[in-house]
C-alpha cells in the first residue's frame, strides 16, 4: 500500500509538469490547428538558463538567500523563454499561416533541431547538476516520502493553472484567445487583433513551459540540451489524450500520464508476471493513449469535431 | 526567346527519337556513377549514395500515406525497423537460420505491411494530429520492443543488435566483397547500388502508376475530404488500410536491404529522429509528387554527408582553426535549411502541378 501511494504521488508530481508543457501544445493548438514541436525545446532552454543564472548568482557569492536566487532563476527563464516563443512563432509560423498545414509542421521541426544545436553549443553536451536551492527534506506519510520540491510542484503548476483558467474565462485577453480559438476570421471581424492574440498564446504558454523545465530540472537535479525534446512528445501526448485544444483536458491528461507513467513502472513487472519489465513504461503510456483514442476519437475531453481538416 | 526555348523543348518531348536518347543517357549515367564517384571522391560516397537510394524508397513509401492518402504518420520507422529486424533474424548466426534474402524481401514486406494494417486499423477512426501522435507511439513502441526483447527470452538481442548479417548472394557473388565480372571489379557497394538504384526505380514506377490509377485517385480524395469521397463509393476503410499496407510494405523492403548492406542492425537506427528525418524529406520536396519526394530524399540524404565533408577543411582553411564541429555545424544548417525551404516554398521544393495550383486558388473561409 505504500509503494502505491509513493507511486501515486510520483505520478502527480511527473504528471503536473506533464501538464504544465501540454498547456503550451494544447492554446497553439486550440487557435492555430498547429503542433509547436518546438515547444519541448523551450523548456529545455528554461532549464538551462535559469541553471545559468544560479550557477552565476551563487558563483558571485552576493549573499543572497537562496530561495530568492530560485525565484530571480525562474524570472529570468521566463523572461528569455517568453522571447523565444514570440520570435519563434514571429519567424517560423506567421509566415506559413496561409501554407499547407505541414508546412509549419516542418519549420516546427527545423526550429526544434536549431535550438537544440544552439543549447549544445553554449551549454555542452555534459549533464548538469542543478544545485539544490532548497534543501530537499523529505516528508513521510503513511509509507510514503515526498519532498519539499515536490511539495513545491505540485502547488506551483496547481497556482499556475488555476490563474490560467481565471486568464482565459474572466479576461478581456481570455474572451479574446476563445473568440480567435472558435473562428479567427469572424473573430477578426469583431475587432480582435488576431495577430497579437496569437503572439501572446505563445508567450503565455513559454513563460509555462520556462516554469516546467525549472521545475523539472530542480526536481531531478539535472539538466541538458537534449531534455526537451522526451519531455515535449510526452507532454504533447497528453495533451492528444486529455483532447487537444482543450485546457481541462490538458491538465487532466498531464495528470493521466503521469500517473500511468508511475504505476506502469512500478506495476508492469507483477501484472505479466516477470516478462516485461520497467523500461516498457512508455509502452505502457502509449497503449494507454492509443486504446483511449480508439474508443474516444478525440480524447477524453475533447468535443471539437474533428472534421476540421 | 525564351517562349522559343520552351518550343523546341516541347517539341524534343514529343519526339521519341529524343526520349529514348534521353532515358539511354540516364540510364548509362547511373551506370557509370559509382566508378565515377568512386574515383573522384573516393568510395565512402557510394556507399552514401546507397543509402540515400535506401532513403528514397523509404520517403516514397511514406509518400503514399502522407502524400496520397493525407495520413499524418510520425512512426513510418517502425515498417522500416520490421523488415530489417525480420531479415537480421533469419539470416543472421543469431538464430543459426539462414535463408535466402530472395524470400528475406517479400517475406520482410508482407511482415511489415501486416504491421501497416495492424496500425492501420484501431487508428481509422482519427484524423490528423491525432492520427500523428498514434502512430508516433506505435513507432516507439516497436522500437521499445526491439531494445528490451533480450529477456526473459532472447529474440532481438535487445540493444547490442544483431550482427553478422548474411550479405545479399546472386549466383554465389556475395554483395560483401569485390566481385570481378567480365573483367570489371564491382566491389560490394557498386553491388548494392545497382541493386537499389533498379529497385528504387521499380518503386518510383509502382508509385507513378498507382497515382493515377483507381485507388491513387481515391487516396486523393480522402485526403481532400473524407465524406465526400465516402459518398462517392470509396470504401475509405479498406483504401486507407491499404495506404498504410502499401506504405509499410516499401519501408519493409527498404529495412532488408539495409540489413544486408550494413551487416548489423540495432534498435539506434529506429528512433523518431529518423521518422521524422524521412517525414521532412517528404515534404520538403514536395507533397503527393513522385519527382519532389527522389528529390528531397536525395537531398537531405546526401546534403549532411557533403557538409561533414567539406565543413571541418574548409573552416580551417579560411579561418585556420576549426570553429564549428562538423556535426553541430550539420544540424544547425538542417535546421535552418527546413526553416529557410519551407518559408520560401513551402509547398516543397518541386511541388506536383496541381498541388500548385490549389495553393494559388483561394483557401476556404473560416481556415487562417
Amino acid at each position: 500500500m505504500a509503494i502505491f501511494l509513493q507511486q501515486i504521488l510520483n505520478g502527480l508530481v511527473l504528471g503536473s509538469v506533464y501538464a504544465l508543457v501540454a498547456l503550451g501544445y494544447t492554446m497553439v493548438y486550440g487557435i492555430l490547428g498547429l503542433i509547436n514541436f518546438a515547444h519541448g525545446e523551450v523548456v529545455m532552454v528554461g532549464a538551462l538558463v535559469s541553471l545559468s543564472v544560479i550557477e552565476l548568482l551563487l558563483g558571485a557569492n552576493l549573499g543572497i538567500p537562496a530561495p530568492l536566487v530560485g525565484v530571480m532563476a525562474l524570472v529570468i527563464a521566463i523572461g528569455v523563454c517568453m522571447t523565444l516563443g514570440f520570435s519563434i512563432e514571429r519567424v517560423a509560423y506567421r509566415p506559413l499561416r496561409r501554407a499547407p498545414r505541414l508546412a509549419p509542421l516542418i519549420t516546427a521541426i527545423g526550429v526544434s533541431i536549431l535550438l537544440q544545436t544552439v543549447a549544445m553549443l553554449i551549454w555542452g553536451r555534459r549533464y548538469h547538476t542543478v544545485p539544490a536551492l532548497i534543501p530537499p527534506t523529505p516528508h513521510t506519510f503513511a509509507g510514503a516520502t515526498i519532498t519539499n520540491v515536490q511539495i513545491l510542484i505540485i502547488l506551483v503548476s496547481a497556482l499556475i493553472m488555476a490563474g490560467l483558467m481565471g486568464l482565459v474565462h474572466f479576461t478581456r485577453l481570455g474572451r479574446a484567445m476563445r473568440a480567435t480559438a472558435e473562428n479567427p476570421v469572424v473573430a477578426g471581424l469583431m475587432g480582435v487583433n488576431i495577430n497579437r492574440i496569437i503572439s501572446a498564446t505563445f508567450v503565455i504558454g513559454s513563460a509555462l513551459a520556462a516554469v516546467a523545465g525549472v521545475l523539472v530540472s530542480s526536481n531531478y537535479g539535472i539538466a541538458h540540451y537534449y531534455m526537451g525534446f522526451v519531455l515535449g512528445l510526452k507532454a504533447f501526448t497528453a495533451a492528444v489524450l486529455g483532447g487537444i485544444g482543450n485546457l481541462p483536458g490538458a491538465m487532466l491528461g498531464g495528470l493521466l500520464l503521469g500517473l500511468i507513467e508511475s504505476l506502469g513502472a512500478g506495476y508492469v513487472g507483477d501484472l505479466t508476471g516477470g516478462f516485461l519489465g520497467s523500461h516498457y513504461q512508455d509502452v505502457f503510456a502509449f497503449l494507454v493513449l492509443i486504446t483511449v483514442l480508439v474508443f474516444r476519437p478525440t480524447g477524453l475531453l475533447g468535443e471539437r469535431v474533428s472534421e476540421r481538416a | 526567346m525564351r517562349a522559343g526555348a520552351r518550343a523546341m523543348l516541347h517539341r524534343l518531348r514529343q519526339d521519341p527519337r529524343a526520349r529514348w536518347a534521353g532515358l539511354a543517357l540516364i540510364v548509362v549515367a547511373l551506370t557509370v556513377l559509382p566508378f565515377a564517384l568512386e574515383a573522384s571522391v573516393g568510395r565512402t560516397w557510394v556507399r552514401i549514395i546507397d543509402l540515400a537510394l535506401l532513403y528514397t524508397m523509404l520517403a516514397l513509401g511514406l509518400n503514399i500515406v502522407v502524400g496520397f492518402a493525407g495520413l499524418l504518420d510520425l512512426g513510418y520507422i517502425a515498417f522500416y525497423a520490421v523488415g530489417a529486424y525480420a531479415y537480421a533474424l533469419l539470416a543472421s548466426p543469431h538464430f543459426g537460420v539462414h535463408l535466402p534474402w530472395w524470400l528475406l524481401l517479400p517475406m520482410g514486406a508482407v511482415l511489415a505491411a501486416f504491421f501497416g494494417v495492424v496500425l492501420g486499423a484501431p487508428t481509422l477512426r482519427l484524423r490528423g494530429d491525432y492520427l500523428a501522435i498514434v502512430t508516433l507511439g506505435f513507432g516507439e513502441i516497436i522500437r521499445i520492443f526491439l531494445n528490451n526483447l533480450n529477456a526473459p527470452i532472447n529474440i532481438t538481442n535487445g540493444p547490442q543488435g544483431v550482427n553478422l548479417i548474411d550479405p545479399i548472394t546472386i549466383e554465389g557473388m556475395s554483395f560483401a566483397k569485390t566481385n570481378t565480372l567480365l573483367g570489371i571489379s564491382f566491389p560490394g557497394t557498386h553491388l548494392h547500388y545497382y541493386l537499389f538504384v533498379l529497385l528504387a526505380m521499380l518503386v518510383m514506377f509502382v508509385c507513378i502508376r498507382l497515382q493515377d490509377s483507381r485507388i491513387g485517385r481515391a487516396w486523393v480524395a480522402i485526403r481532400e475530404d473524407e465524406i465526400a469521397a465516402q459518398a462517392m463509393g470509396i470504401n475509405t476503410r479498406n483504401i486507407k488500410l491499404l495506404a498504410f499496407a502499401m506504405g509499410a510494405t516499401f519501408g519493409g523492403v527498404a529495412g532488408g536491404l539495409f540489413s544486408s548492406l550494413q551487416g548489423f542492425v540495432s534498435p539506434e537506427s529506429f528512433v523518431v529522429w529518423e521518422s521524422i528525418t524521412v517525414l521532412c524529406m517528404v515534404v520538403l520536396g514536395g507533397m503527393g509528387h513522385v519527382a519532389g519526394v527522389v528529390l528531397g530524399a536525395l537531398m537531405l540524404a546526401t546534403l549532411p554527408e557533403l557538409l561533414r565533408h567539406t565543413a571541418a577543411p574548409l573552416q580551417q582553411q579560411l579561418l585556420g582553426k576549426v570553429i564549428l564541429d562538423p556535426e553541430s555545424l550539420r544540424m544547425l544548417l538542417f535546421g535552418l535549411a527546413l526553416i529557410l525551404v519551407m518559408l520560401l516554398r513551402p509547398a516543397g521544393l518541386w511541388p506536383s502541378p496541381t498541388r500548385r495550383r490549389e495553393l494559388t486558388s483561394a483557401r476556404a473561409p473560416g481556415t487562417l
